[in-house]
C-alpha cells in the first residue's frame, strides 16, 4: 500500500479507536493513539497474514504485549476482515468476547494478553519453534515501554539472542509515558537502546508515528543476521489529538462529549491535508 | 513389593523413549535436566531441548510459544518454582490461553526435605485447582507414572504433572487400567479407607496392611487425578465404608482433603473423616520421611489416625 494511502488509514483509524472507546465509555486512549501507526503499517504493509491464511502453519504472528491497547489492534483487524466492523460495538459489552484486552476468542488474534511482561517469551518460544521446523514465518510482537520493568522481558531478551532468533522482530512502543508518569521518572528505562543492544538484539529507532520512517526501518528486517530486530519506535502518547498528547491524564480517560467534537474535528483537517499531498 | 525407582526418573526415561520416536516433543529446562534425569535426553536428542538458564518464567512463556506453534511442550523444572515464580504464566500464558504445555514439577512436595521451605511445594495444588483450564495428576507410583506420561501426550488440556523423589514400588495390581481423571482402587475395604495421592499411597496402603493384620478393613484409593475430580469415585467409596482418612503431600488448605470434604458435604453424606497433610505453619526441618513421620504421613501415623476414627465415639 503506498504510504499517502496508509497515512489516510492511520487517520480512520484514530477516529475508529475514538467512536469505539466514546460508544463503550472505557478503554485506553493514550496508548492505542501511540501505537495505531506501528499496527497500521504492520497490518497493511508487513505481516503475510489474513483471515484465509490465519490457521496456516507459514503465516507471519503477530502479538500484542501491551494488550490495554487493544482498540487499536480490533480496529486494524476489523479493517483488514478478520471480524465485521461492526462487531466493535459489541466491545466490553456484557457477555462479549471482544473483551478489554486481546484473547483467541477473537478471530486474528495470536495469543491472550493483558498481564504485562508476557508477549515477549511466548513470542520467542514461537520463534524458537519455527527456526527448529525450518519454516519461512516472523514473529513480531509489541511492547510498551512501561512494561519493561518487569524482568520476564530480559528473561526472554536473552533467550531470544542466545538462540540466535533473526525472526522475531520486537517492537516498542516508546510514548516515555505509564499511568503514573514519565518513564523515566517512574524507573528510568534509558538508555535503553544500549540495553537492548548489550542484551544482544540488534537495534533501530524510528519515529513511530511517521508512516514512511515505519516502513523504510520494517524493510530493514532482519537488521542482522544471526540476531533478533529490535525497534525503538519513539511515539507520542495520545497522537492526533492535540489535547491528548503526551498527557499522562488520557492513559485511560474517555472523552466528554465536547472533547470528543474537537477530537474528531481535528482529525477532519489533517484527513484534508492527506488528500492534498 | 520390589523397590522400584523414583518417578521422576520413570517420567525422564518414559519421556526420553517417546521423543525418540516423535521429533515434535521437546523439553524445556531451567537449568534443571541433572535434577530431573534428563541430562541422557539432552545428550541424544539436543535439538529437542530448550535450555533458558534460571529462569522459570521464560521455561512457561516460551514453552507456551512452541505449543502455540504446534510442539508437545514439557517444561520441566522443580515444582516448588515452577508452580509459584512462573503462576502468572501458567495462568495466563498456558491455561487462559489454552495452550496443550505439560508443566512438569519434579522433587515435588517436600521431596527437598531439609532444603527448607524455599523448595517445598505444599501450595501448587491449591493455586493450581483455582485456575481454569489446567488439570493435575500425580502419580503414586511408577505404573501410574508411565502412564500418565504417554496419557499426557494426547490430553487437550494443559495438564500438571508432579513427580517426587523417592524410589516407589508398584502399588497396583498387572491388571490395573490407568486414565486421567479416574481414580484407581488399590484395596477394599468396608471399615474405613484411605484416599490418597501420588507419594502419600505408599504409606497408605502399608497403614492398611497394619490394619489388616488388627482386624480392621482398610481400602486404600489413589486420587492420582486432582482435576478433573472423580467424584464418582470418591462418592462410591464413601458410601461403602465407615470412616474415611484423606492423606496428601501438600497443605491442608485447598487440596485432595478439602476438594473431597466440600464434595461430601454437598451430596449430604457424613461420615467420620480426616484430613492428613501438612498445617499451616512452617513445616518441621528434615529428610522427607522425617517430615512424613511428623505430621502422621507414615504406616504408624495413618493407621494410628484409622483406629482413632474408628473408636465410637462418646457423646455427652
Amino acid at each position: 500500500m503506498q504510504i499517502d494511502a496508509l497515512e489516510r488509514k492511520s487517520i480512520v483509524y484514530r477516529r475508529i479507536i475514538l467512536e469505539l472507546i466514546k460508544h463503550t465509555g472505557a478503554g485506553h486512549t493514550g496508548g492505542s493513539l501511540s501505537c495505531i501507526d506501528i499496527l497500521n503499517v504492520l497490518y497493511n504493509h508487513v505481516l503475510h497474514v489474513t483471515p484465509e491464511n490465519f490457521q496456516e502453519p507459514d503465516h507471519d504472528r503477530y502479538i500484542q504485549s501491551k494488550g490495554h491497547s487493544v482498540e487499536a489492534l480490533y480496529t486494524v483487524l476489523a479493517d483488514r476482515g478478520f471480524f465485521p466492523a461492526e462487531a466493535l460495538r459489541m466491545v466490553e459489552q456484557y457477555q462479549s468476547q471482544y473483551i478489554g484486552h486481546p484473547t483467541r476468542d477473537v478471530n486474528g488474534i495470536e495469543q491472550n494478553t493483558g498481564a504485562l511482561g508476557h508477549g515477549l517469551a511466548v513470542a520467542v518460544g514461537m520463534a524458537i519453534a519455527g527456526k527448529l521446523d525450518g519454516r519461512s514465518y516472523r514473529v513480531f510482537t509489541l511492547l510498551g515501554d512501561g512494561e519493561l520493568a518487569e524482568g520476564s522481558n530480559w528473561e526472554a531478551a536473552m533467550a531470544a539472542s542466545h538462540y540466535k532468533l533473526d525472526n522475531l522482530i520486537v517492537i516498542i512502543d516508546r510514548n516515555r509515558l505509564q499511568i503514573t508518569g514519565s518513564t523515566e521518572v517512574v524507573n528510568a528505562l534509558e538508555p535503553l537502546a544500549e540495553k537492548f543492544s548489550a542484551f544482544g538484539m540488534a537495534v533501530a529507532e524510528c519515529n513511530g508515528n511517521d508512516i514512511q520512517a515505519l516502513v523504510d526501518t520494517f524493510a530493514r528486517v532482519p537488521f542482522a543476521s544471526g540476531k533478533p530486530s529490535l525497534i525503538i519506535a519513539n511515539t507520542t502518547k495520545g497522537k492526533g489529538i492535540s489535547f491528548m498528547e503526551d498527557a499522562v491524564q488520557w492513559h485511560h480517560r474517555v472523552p466528554t462529549d465536547a472533547e470528543y467534537a474537537v477530537a474528531l474535528a481535528e482529525l477532519a483537517p489533517t484527513e484534508g491535508e492527506v488528500e492534498r499531498k | 513389593m520390589n523397590s522400584g525407582r523414583p518417578n521422576q526418573d520413570v517420567f525422564a526415561d518414559t519421556l526420553l523413549a517417546l521423543a525418540q520416536a516423535d521429533r515434535d516433543i521437546l523439553i524445556v529446562t531451567s537449568d534443571s535436566r541433572g535434577s530431573a534425569k534428563l541430562t541422557r535426553f539432552g545428550e541424544l536428542l539436543p535439538d529437542q531441548v530448550v535450555e533458558v538458564g534460571i529462569a522459570e518464567q521464560n521455561v512457561i512463556g516460551i514453552a507456551a510459544g512452541l505449543a502455540a506453534a504446534g510442539k508437545k511442550v514439557f517444561a520441566v523444572s522443580p515444582a516448588c518454582f515452577i508452580t509459584a515464580r512462573s503462576l502468572e504464566q501458567i495462568k495466563n500464558d498456558v491455561a487462559y490461553s489454552d495452550r496443550p504445555v505439560k508443566v512438569v514439577g519434579i522433587s515435588a512436595g517436600v521431596s527437598y526435605g531439609t532444603l527448607g521451605s524455599t523448595h517445598h511445594s505444599l501450595h501448587d495444588y491449591a493455586a493450581l485447582r483455582a485456575i481454569h483450564n489446567i488439570d493435575i495428576v500425580t502419580p503414586a507410583d511408577n505404573f501410574e507414572t508411565v502412564e500418565a506420561v504417554k496419557a499426557s501426550l494426547t490430553h487437550p488440556r494443559p495438564l500438571y504433572l508432579r513427580f517426587g523423589k523417592r524410589a516407589l514400588p508398584d502399588l497396583h495390581s498387572p491388571d490395573a487400567h490407568f486414565e486421567i481423571g479416574k481414580a484407581l482402587v488399590i484395596r477394599e475395604g468396608g471399615d474405613v479407607t484411605i484416599i490418597a495421592t501420588g507419594e502419600t499411597v505408599l504409606p497408605a496402603v502399608q497403614a492398611a496392611e497394619t490394619l489388616e493384620r488388627e482386624g480392621i478393613a482398610c481400602g486404600v484409593v489413589s486420587m492420582h487425578t486432582l482435576k478433573p475430580f472423580d467424584t464418582d469415585a470418591l462418592l462410591r467409596t464413601a458410601s461403602h465404608t465407615r470412616a474415611l482418612i484423606t492423606v496428601e503431600e501438600h497443605s491442608v488448605s485447598g487440596g485432595l482433603g478439602e476438594r473431597c470434604a466440600s464434595l461430601l458435604m454437598e451430596h449430604g453424606l457424613h461420615l467420620p473423616f480426616k484430613m492428613v497433610g501438612f498445617p499451616d505453619e512452617h513445616s518441621v526441618s528434615g529428610s522427607q520421611s522425617e517430615i512424613f513421620a511428623h505430621y502422621g504421613i507414615s504406616s504408624d501415623g495413618l493407621a494410628q489416625t484409622a483406629r482413632h476414627l474408628l473408636q465410637p465415639q462418646t457423646s455427652s
